[in-house]
């Protein structure tokens, strides 16, 4: 019964879901607020039927209820209870059903919110949300429906694919559809803004904690994507500009970019047009993620789905969605007020700055994605573009971009003084510069390009810092007051900076690839490999068996110097369901560096193939973005109320409570 | 759940409303960034001319927001009414609708549930086919490797399955782990004699001399040494084992005439002169001599000139030559020729099943519920 419950649910989430669409947009048009205050409970109860299909096919899951077509292809009895809830989504169906449920999940937050969005926004806003679900749904019913059931049930399932059995996929899937399904709520937002016809500061503050969230969201799910396929793919990469990695990277750039010209938009009520623009952009390009990724146009590790019925079916939805939206945007746009002026440098005009270079680097990206599936598409010749064009390409546009990113950041709103700004973040610049040069004291030479990002993230980091210790202290004061000071700033300047800092660190991360070693050999027992310091010793290939694979696990006896510090393991698995084998990295942190051993092939002689990696500083890449998301999650706890000040002040925090307590801090 | 839907949807349809909140929420949004503007101000955050600036700002655009605003007061006329009216049957009937009609045409709404544990308390283990009981032994073992009963159980199974390979290693594993014995010896040796198509292989044979070290009278690995013998051309030294088993046999044993065959086989006259004679000859010459023989011996049978133990050498030939078809043939015309002579018929069964020829046979129930399963 659960099974069917589940999937009644889903048909019923359909029905509310087209209430959702029409009842509202009929009540905004004809300005009835009865009509217009059906959106909120038909949202809570689309999300709440689909919350109950999701919870119906996580428990057949569980259960390992094998009269599951969707269960028998992706479970197995005896997979570890973690790897069955995440095996869920670990397949096209299940994780569309995720997909529509974070959808609706963020429907159900909008309808909730009080006082802070205007009636007829809210009610058109979760009516085009509403048709994203009807969209979605159907999809997943007529093309890829969870519930379909086999009978009889088969004895035992075909297992997850392996190289999906990890912790990582519990996490990264749901993060980074939080993500994707986050913008389209600003996407909800802008359609709704253009059907009004009405765009202004409270607009933007609306729509900022949304896109904030999701983006801080995606920023979470591309970086444990990210790591989760430096460990487990076992070829010590951690950024392939694979077209799946393309497609979660575009949106999250042009996400980047959205979050600034919100800024903008609330604080001086200017760029109106573009975010909305941005706001379209963003949340088609998550749509394209979810096509390239879901159709099978792409062979990779993610495109479970292989049927061009589906393919079809998106490319339906794409062009419904992209072309309308866009379609609506040429034909309303231009009746929308241009809002406040800016003088060139400011930091208006930095942030108009960092959105061109976001938004080029986001063309790049996708032109580099998507040119060969479009050459194919025409000419049928087949091409592959790789990292050496996206190096040549986007590299130049990001070093600049990080290069201003603390200039804007110091610069006044609406004019600023470049002369100014610069001169505050001396102190920062003279600290990179001798950093890169102690660095290249030490290392005695390496890449221009990596001195040259150490340099970069080491700017990134202090100019980010320095921000807030220029607001916060002057020359000869006393520091206790400085921390006050600090502590008074509002968190969205805290957040800022952080968030900047943490781009800092990951670009530290990036270089210090470039002092890496890696050293490649067939390895017998007892015999050692060497990489930069580090030696390892193979001491032994030892097979083991657990419920859904067999694995050879080769141990190593790590020393540096001579002297042991540690051992370290590394696998090969063959997942006898699937008859799949997968490695898994064998991983030791010294510090912030490395070593990353990757197994290979075993030799008839007793021997095995070892890839060893000594990567100096590489966990930076993956620190540095969770504070990045950190900082963004920290902005977005300040109160939503900002004010737009066209001076470098930023919003005070505008409780009252906290007001007081601020009052009493300063006095 | 679809009157909950629907109620649910209904409910703020026949409510009455409050007054519209857009307008107050605009105005408020821009007051309250004015008073924090003046807050800043206070505090010395702001240098008052920018403070001033700003203030001045967000008043033009408190003002806007007024002036923007379109009246959208309640609505009570008639046309309203009938209005909310519609949308209430659009709700009524679209959601039920929508749902009941797309799951009708989806759903199994008679499919039950099927957990794991539900079938396992179900299934009747002898309602199982083989594969799933040997899948379920597989995932017990799976999880406990350590288990040698189940190593025990698993082996004769897969044997049986012509799985011998597996056979090997499950018995090999149920003897590291229950320890050896005579018989398990005896039997990892079979496997490991069928896994090599009924070739005695040294490391076959180093098992069965242990299996008799262990324990002296087992019959089967006397068996199997005398085969061994027999394959190195020591005709002598097997019929010598044999006629040892025998004499030491229970009288009921379920493997005598099994015996009693092979000896009648080796100690055919014409066969063992034959033999030593082509024992004697070169590689190429000597298949080229057996081969002659077996299609000697073939013609005759085919006349009918024959009895039981010519058939079982015939079948038993072929099977040595590698020619299992033949020896499927020859197995097939015996059972029909001596069709109504039961001792004979059971000797060729036993025959069959020491050789596997029709081991196909055995399996047809088995191999039809799978493919019902997958459809």
């Amino acid at each position: 019964m659960i099974v069917e419950i589940g999937h009644y649910a889903l048909t019923l989430a359909l029905g509310l879901s087209v209430v959702q669409c029409v009842l509202p947009f009929w009540g905004a048009r004809v300005r009835d607020p009865a009509l217009m205050a059906v959106a909120a409970p038909a949202a809570l109860g689309a999300f709440a039927a689909i919350a109950i299909a999701f919870a119906a096919l996580t428990c057949a899951y569980i259960v390992s209820d094998f009269s599951v077509v969707n269960v028998v292809e992706n479970s197995h009895s005896m997979k570890p209870f973690l790897y069955k809830i995440s095996g869920v989504w670990g397949n096209h169906e299940g994780s569309m059903l995720l997909w529509v449920c974070i959808l609706t999940l963020f429907g159900g937050v909008v309808a909730l919110t009080r006082n802070s969005l205007p009636e007829r926004l809210k009610a058109l806003t979760l009516s085009v949300q509403a048709s994203v679900t009807i969209a979605f749904l159907l999809f997943i019913l007529f093309t890829s429906n969870p519930f379909a059931r086999a009978v009889p049930a088969p004895f035992e399932g075909r297992d997850l694919n392996p190289l999906l059995q990890d912790v990582g996929l519990a996490v990264h899937p749901p993060l980074l559809y939080l993500g994707y399904v986050g913008f389209s709520i600003s996407f909800a937002f802008a359609i709704a803004a253009l059907i009004d016809g009405r765009i202004d500061a409270v607009w933007a503050r609306a729509v900022r904690p949304w896109t904030l969230t999701a983006w801080v969201f995606l920023t979470l799910g591309i970086s444990m994507g990210s790591y989760w396929a430096y460990y487990e793919l076992g070829w010590g990469g951690w950024w392939f500009w694979d077209p799946v990695e393309n497609a979660s990277f575009m949106p999250w750039l042009a996400g980047t970019a959205l979050i600034h010209s919100t800024v903008v938009m609330e604080k001086r009520d200017a760029l109106k047009v573009w975010t909305i623009l941005l706001a379209i952009l963003t949340f088609s390009l998550s749509l394209i993620g979810t096509f390239l990724v879901r159709s099978g146009v792409l062979t990779s590790v993610h495109a479970f789905a292989t049927d061009p019925e589906r393919g079809t079916f998106i490319l339906i939805i794409l062009m419904i969605f992209i072309g309308g939206s866009l379609a609506l945007f040429a034909w309303r746009a231009p009746m929308l007020r241009q809002g406040g002026i800016f003088a060139p440098i400011s930091r208006e005009g930095a942030l108009v700055l960092n959105n061109l270079l976001l938004s080029t680097a986001c063309a790049t990206v996708f032109i580099g994605t998507l040119y060969p599936l479009a050459l194919e598409g025409l000419t049928g010749g087949k091409i592959s573009v790789g990292p050496p064009y996206f190096e040549m390409t986007f590299l130049p546009i990001a070093m600049p971009l990080i290069a201003i990113m603390p200039l804007g950041q110091t610069l006044a709103w609406k004019r600023g003084n470049l002369l100014g700004a610069a001169q505050r973040l001396m102190a920062a610049f003279a600290l990179a510069l001798a950093l890169a040069l102690v660095v290249l004291a030490v290392t005695r030479g390496g890449p221009v390009l990596a001195l040259l990002g150490v340099g970069l993230g080491f700017f990134a980091l202090f100019g980010s810092l320095s921000e807030i210790v220029t607001r916060s202290w002057s020359r000869g004061m006393p520091l206790s007051t400085a921390w006050r000071r600090a502590r008074g700033l509002p968190r969205s300047a805290w957040g800022t900076a952080i968030a900047h800092a943490g781009i800092g660190v990951t670009v530290l991360g990036i270089a210090a690839t470039a002092w890496g070693v890696e050293s490649l050999a067939v390895v017998k027992p007892g015999e050692t490999i060497s990489a930069g310091h580090y030696a390892l010793r193979l001491d032994g290939v030892t097979p083991y068996t657990a419920p859904t694979y067999r694995a050879n696990v080769a141990r190593f006896s790590v020393f540096r110097g001579g002297v042991p510090t540690g051992t370290l393991e590394a696998e090969k698995r063959l997942y006898t369901p699937r008859g799949m084998a997968t490695t898994e990295a064998g991983l030791m942190t010294r510090g912030l560096g490395q070593l990353y051993v990757g197994l290979g092939e075993e030799d008839p002689t007793g021997g095995i193939g070892v890839r060893l990696y000594w990567k100096p500083f590489v966990l930076l890449i993956w620190i540095g973005t969770l504070v990045t998301a950190f900082g963004g999650g920290l902005s977005l706890t300040d109160r939503q109320l900002r004010i737009g000040a066209p001076a470098r002040a930023k919003a005070r925090r505008a409780q009252p409570g906290d007001g007081q307590a601020d009052a009493l801090a300063t006095s | 759940m679809t009157g909950a839907s629907v109620l649910l949807v209904l409910w703020p349809l026949s409510r009455r409303q409050q007054a519209a909140g857009g307008r107050v929420d605009d105005k408020a949004f821009f007051r309250q960034q004015i008073a924090d503007i003046e807050r800043e101000v206070a505090r010395g955050l702001l240098p008052e001319s920018e403070g001033e600036a700003a203030r001045t700002e967000a008043g033009r655009r408190l003002l806007r927001a007024m002036d923007q605003q379109t009246q959208e007061g309640d609505q009570k006329g008639e046309p309203a009414l009938r209005r909310r009216r519609a949308a209430s049957a659009i709700a009524l009937s679209a959601i039920p609708l929508v749902a009941l009609t797309l799951y009708g045409a989806l759903g199994q709404p008679d499919v039950p549930d099927a957990p794991l544990s539900k079938r396992l308390a179900e299934g009747d283990p002898r309602s199982l086919n083989l594969n799933e009981a040997v899948a379920r032994v597989e995932g017990h073992l799976a999880r406990q490797p350590e288990d040698g009963r189940g190593w025990e159980v698993l082996a004769p199974i897969y044997l049986r399955a012509g799985r011998f390979q597996d056979a090997v290693r499950a018995y090999g594993e149920a003897l590291r782990l229950n320890g050896a014995s005579g018989t398990r010896l005896a039997n990892l040796g079979e496997a490991m004699v069928m896994a090599g198509d009924g070739v005695v292989s040294a490391e076959a044979r180093t098992a069965f001399d242990k299996a008799l070290a262990a324990e002296p009278g087992n019959a089967k690995a006397g068996f199997y040494l005398a085969l061994a013998a027999e394959q190195d051309g020591d005709v002598a030294g097997a019929l010598a084992r044999l006629r040892e088993l025998l004499a030491s046999a229970p009288a009921d044993a379920p493997w005598r005439p099994a015996v009693e065959a092979r000896i009648a086989a080796l100690a055919d006259p014409a066969r063992s002169e034959a033999g030593q004679a082509i024992a004697g000859m070169a590689p190429e010459d000597r298949m080229q001599a057996i081969r002659g023989m077996v299609a000697q011996l073939a013609a005759r049978a085919a006349a009918g000139e024959v009895g039981l133990d010519e058939w079982l050498r015939l079948i038993r030939s072929y099977a040595v030559l590698g020619d299992r078809t033949e020896a499927a043939k020859a197995l097939a015309s015996a059972r029909e020729r001596l069709a109504g002579d039961d001792a004979a018929l059971r000797r060729l069964d036993t025959l069959a099943g020491e050789l596997h020829i029709e081991r196909e046979s055995a399996a047809p129930p088995a191999e039809e519920r799978k493919t019902e399963g997958e459809p």
